[in-house]
């Protein structure tokens, strides 16, 4: 009883009402960045969600890998389409530069904790440290997806003979590349999801860069040693990890199956 | 309570046993991903691939979520603040994912 009662008086003394009682014992700016990130959840999950109607209206690919030609016909199978790397042209390597791009994406993601770690021990230099590897781990998967939209963009050196319909007629002719109407990999429905689901977490991954590189700065001039915490890094941190969660879930649902 | 504790570590060790935590995530992440890799051309196309990557990726996000960000520790009541919505967006990929299914069997 005398536990309860003093526990009810700091509580009190805390004043409850008034944003002296942080609520689930998290700070109102990490609480907010949690409500956000569901928020932001349901529009990455709106997108896959609306990709795995599509995908399952379309009829899939039955034959053999070796066999696989793209046509609008079928849904295109990514390890055909995703097999391509920067400067070894030719070379078929299926799957292994978003395999690269999901490994650069998870390393910065452990920088971007051990420097929130370091945060914890008001380690200012450690901070830095790690700040500038989880800056440069996202330029470096920026510009992976840019090289890999230029490609997806440009096609393949032969392109592919695609059926169109044009003014009610089944016509054939040779598509190189994608865009948002024409589409050398299969259903124009592909690429569209393809720019759509991959260019919306690239943007999200562009602003996590220039959060990191405002943290980094500040960190750099003393500002949260003045302030006494590094919660700001944490914060931060949070949608950082978002974004590379985010990834797992393209790396699965739009390669991978 | 626990966030005392957890402080203390901090204080006594300097950070080391957290650290330790952070690396052993980041490899269980790695191999993970590889194992996926590894599927993704050792096994043939169906269900049965489908739900192992599902389940691989549902274990990496429970890593990532956990442990780099720290929910795991959070109070019980945060926790599920984030997991309910989760669980609902589930069913709607499910439930659109066959939807998807009877499109394609109309047309």
């Amino acid at each position: 009883m005398a536990a309860t009662a003093q526990s009810t008086t700091t509580i009190l003394d805390k004043n409850l009402w008034n944003g002296g009682v942080e609520p689930m014992k998290a700070s109102y700016g990490k609480l907010m960045m949690w409500f956000f990130l569901i928020s932001d959840t349901f529009t990455f999950s709106a997108l896959l969600v609306s990709y795995g109607l599509v995908r399952f209206s379309f009829p899939s690919y039955l034959g053999t890998n070796e066999a696989f030609v793209s046509s609008t016909a079928y849904w295109p199978i990514p390890e055909k389409i995703f097999d391509a790397l920067p400067f070894l042209h030719g070379l078929e390597a299926p799957l292994i530069f978003v395999g690269i791009m999901t490994f650069i994406l998870i390393f910065s993601s452990v920088t971007m904790v051990l420097a929130v770690e370091a945060g914890h021990r008001m380690d200012r230099a450690a901070v830095e440290k790690y700040m500038l590897w989880t800056i440069l781990g996202g330029f470096t998967f920026l510009s992976c997806q840019a090289w890999e939209w230029t490609h997806f963009i440009h096609g393949t050196d032969g392109g592919s003979v695609m059926k169109e319909m044009v003014d009610g007629k089944m016509i054939e002719n040779t598509v190189f590349g994608a865009n948002l109407v024409k589409n050398q990999y299969g259903p124009s429905a592909f690429a569209d999801f393809f720019f759509f689901i991959t260019g919306f977490h690239g943007t999200h991954v562009a602003s996590g860069v220039a959060l990191n590189i405002l943290i980094f700065y500040r960190t750099a001039f003393g500002y949260y040693d003045k302030r006494g915490h590094y919660e700001m890094v944490e914060k931060v941190g949070l949608y950082w990890h978002f974004v590379d969660l985010v990834w797992v879930f393209v790396f699965t649902f739009f390669y991978l199956v | 309570m626990s966030d005392v504790i957890e402080h203390n570590e901090h204080a006594s060790d300097g950070g080391a046993a957290h650290r330790k935590v952070i690396w052993r995530t980041f490899w269980i992440l790695l191999v993970l991903t590889a194992i996926e890799f590894a599927i993704a051309f050792a096994l043939p196309r169906g269900l049965f691939k489908v739900s192992i990557f599902v389940g691989m990726t549902i274990i990496k996000a429970f890593y990532i979520v956990g442990e780099f960000m720290h929910l795991k520790h959070e109070v019980k009541s945060l926790i599920w603040i984030i997991l309910l919505p989760c669980i609902f967006v589930v069913w709607l990929l499910g439930a659109l994912m066959m939807e998807g299914g009877s499109i394609f069997t109309a047309r």
